[in-house]
């Protein structure tokens, strides 16, 4: 393993349920204290490429069925979350997973589970610092929150683990352009000042590679596509797809069949 | 005005006793929703426990009494492992079944050992509990049932609310994957809320010996007692629990004071129903909160 990859996977495949395969040879590289975005539409396999990693695929009775995740030389490959957890590799799941019945600086400290005993005030400092509007909120039920502040609230939840490798899912989903914004920024200093590698699936491909150093693109649970983020950014079909840049001037009913023509070519 | 303080008074302690025995009930169905018909065989279990450190081994109070929660805690830690575990994920009626038959299994097993025999423990309460004011005399054990209650009720209250790994098990029972995302040991968590269970539910065996003896049918059956409690509380809540164990309490000995001391103990059952039929939820479960 070259020594600034941080994550390999090799060619994993994904089963649901002993039956509904998912993942089809997939193959990813994430660098140490990157940003690499994995983009797609729905039903690509986006959450199941990260649930894979986090280990997150048990519960639901999935399983990686071939194919490593190799980690720091660990193979992660279906280990428990409670392992993958303590090894640095923190999911934040997508739909604002708050717990409703605590407060926001409680749902914080659930997320020194992986290090109880050890003090966190400064990391609740830190939180506090990148995402202020939560201040004000410390001690309200996070069940009360706004979508951002429950934004904010579920990644600095993940920051207060210490992450080494921070998978993000959809933080823009259901949120003001504004606000995303926001969100993005403070993601990208996160990266830049904490040093944490962070993976994001994004259906806001324009955000996420502006963000990004690395990019992926899934389709039918495959990796159609990969490159540096500039140049996806440039890339037609990406621009056409993600971006929602037609090529030249206005979609006609011709464009559509030729979309879907080149669409079909990804797959 | 002396009777209705005396009556205040022991339905308090009464309610403090129902509200310890409620909440292992609640503290286990919140975090794995499992509906634990054994709870009343677990305070049996104490109840007995105790009374052989104290009574037949003639061990110090203190040492009988802290060595009886230890046992309990490691009890429900060893339940979990064995019985709970291997049924993770299967239906619910499994689980049941499962409590139920642990609950027949350990009376059967007391009735083997101790019969159907009214014990009492040694009278150890300095008489000094015993509370006089006015013409009011409220007995040592009320008392001292009263300040057992508030005592260990504060202490979980302050270990759910303040404790990390309070938080990490509420924050199991909130949302199980999310909490599983960042790392907190599910598994562990329900095997901590058995022994917790466990553990409150040897305690609140112990204080019912204290008041009334022991006998192994009357101590397991009141652990049915708890469900009036715990639906009235709302099954989730363990604030509610200890609302609803006072409630339930005061019913008792205002009926059993002012109406009749028979329909002392169907009234709790009555309640039970009369709630049911208004607030399926209880009067104090959660309100889903819909925002988000
Ligand atoms: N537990 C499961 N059992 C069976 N199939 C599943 C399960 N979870 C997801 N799937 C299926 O796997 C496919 C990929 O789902 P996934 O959630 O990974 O997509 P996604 O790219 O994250 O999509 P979205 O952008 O909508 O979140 C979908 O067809 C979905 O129906
Ligand atoms: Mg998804």
């Amino acid at each position: 393993m070259e020594n600034n990859l941080l994550l390999q996977i090799n060619n994993i495949s994904v089963v649901y349920s002993d039956v509904i395969q998912i993942l089809k040879a997939v193959s990813m590289d994430v660098r140490k204290s990157q940003i690499v975005s994995l983009l797609g539409s729905n039903g690509a396999g986006k959450t199941t490429t990260l649930k894979a990693i986090s280990g997150l695929l048990k519960p639901e009775n999935g399983k990686v069925t071939e194919g490593t995740i190799d980690y720091g030389g660990h193979n992660v490959q279906n280990s428990a979350p409670e392992t993958i957890t303590r090894l640095g590799i923190i999911q934040v799941m997508e739909g604002r997973q708050a717990f409703k019945y605590l407060t926001v600086e409680e749902n914080l400290r659930v997320g020194t589970a992986t290090r109880w005993g050890k003090p966190y005030k400064k990391d609740l400092e830190m939180v506090y610092h990148y995402f202020a509007p939560l201040v004000a909120r410390k001690s309200s039920l996070a069940g009360y929150c706004s979508g951002g502040e429950l934004q904010m609230l579920v990644i600095g939840r993940a920051l207060m683990a210490q992450p080494r490798l921070l998978l993000l899912d959809e933080p823009s989903l259901g949120l003001a352009p504004l606000l995303v914004k926001e969100i993005f920024e403070i993601i990208k200093r996160i990266n830049e000042e904490q040093g944490t590698t962070l993976m994001l699936v994004e259906q806001n491909a324009n955000m996420a590679l502006q963000i990004a150093h690395f990019g992926y693109v899934m389709e039918n649970g495959k990796i159609v596509l990969e490159g540096d983020a500039k140049d996806l950014r440039e890339n037609p079909d990406v621009k056409e797809f993600y971006l929602g840049v037609a090529a030249s001037g206005t979609i006609k009913s011709y464009k559509d069949v030729k979309a879907y023509k080149r669409r079909k070519r990804w797959l | 005005m002396e009777f209705f303080f005396q009556i205040v008074i022991t339905g308090l302690s009464l309610g403090f006793l129902y509200a310890l025995a409620a909440l292992g009930f609640v503290m286990i169905f919140k975090s794995s929703s499992v509906l634990n018909f054994a709870h009343g065989g677990l305070m049996a279990i104490g109840a007995f426990l105790f009374l052989v450190l104290s009574a037949w081994a003639r061990l110090p109070i203190w040492l009988a009494f802290l060595l009886t929660l230890i046992g309990s805690f490691s009890l429900g830690f060893i339940i979990e492992r064995f019985f709970l575990r291997p049924l993770i994920g299967e239906a619910l009626i499994e689980v049941i079944m499962l409590t139920l038959g642990l609950f027949y299994m350990i009376k059967g097993l007391l009735l083997f050992i101790f019969g159907g025999d009214l014990y009492s423990y040694p009278d150890f309460l300095p008489p000094v509990l015993t509370f006089h004011w006015g013409g009011i005399e409220v007995t040592g054990v009320y008392v001292a049932t009263f300040i057992i209650g508030l005592i260990f009720l504060g202490l979980f209250g302050f270990f759910f609310k303040y404790s990390s790994q309070g938080i990490y098990m509420r924050s199991v029972a909130d949302n199980q994957p999310a909490a599983m995302a960042l790392g907190v040991h599910v598994r562990r968590v329900f095997a901590l809320s058995w022994a917790i269970a466990a553990l409150v539910a040897a305690m609140s065996g112990i204080v019912l010996g204290i008041i009334n003896g022991i006998n192994v049918h009357e101590v397991s059956d009141i652990g049915l007692k708890v469900f009036p409690v715990v639906i009235l509380g709302g099954l989730d809540s363990i604030g509610g629990a200890v609302l609803g164990g006072i409630i339930i309490g005061l019913l008792e000995t205002f009926t059993g004071g002012y109406i009749s001391t028979g329909l002392r103990e169907v009234i709790p059952y009555i309640a039970l129903i009369i709630i049911l039929l208004i607030k399926p939820y209880g009067l104090f479960g959660l309100v889903e909160i819909e925002r988000v």
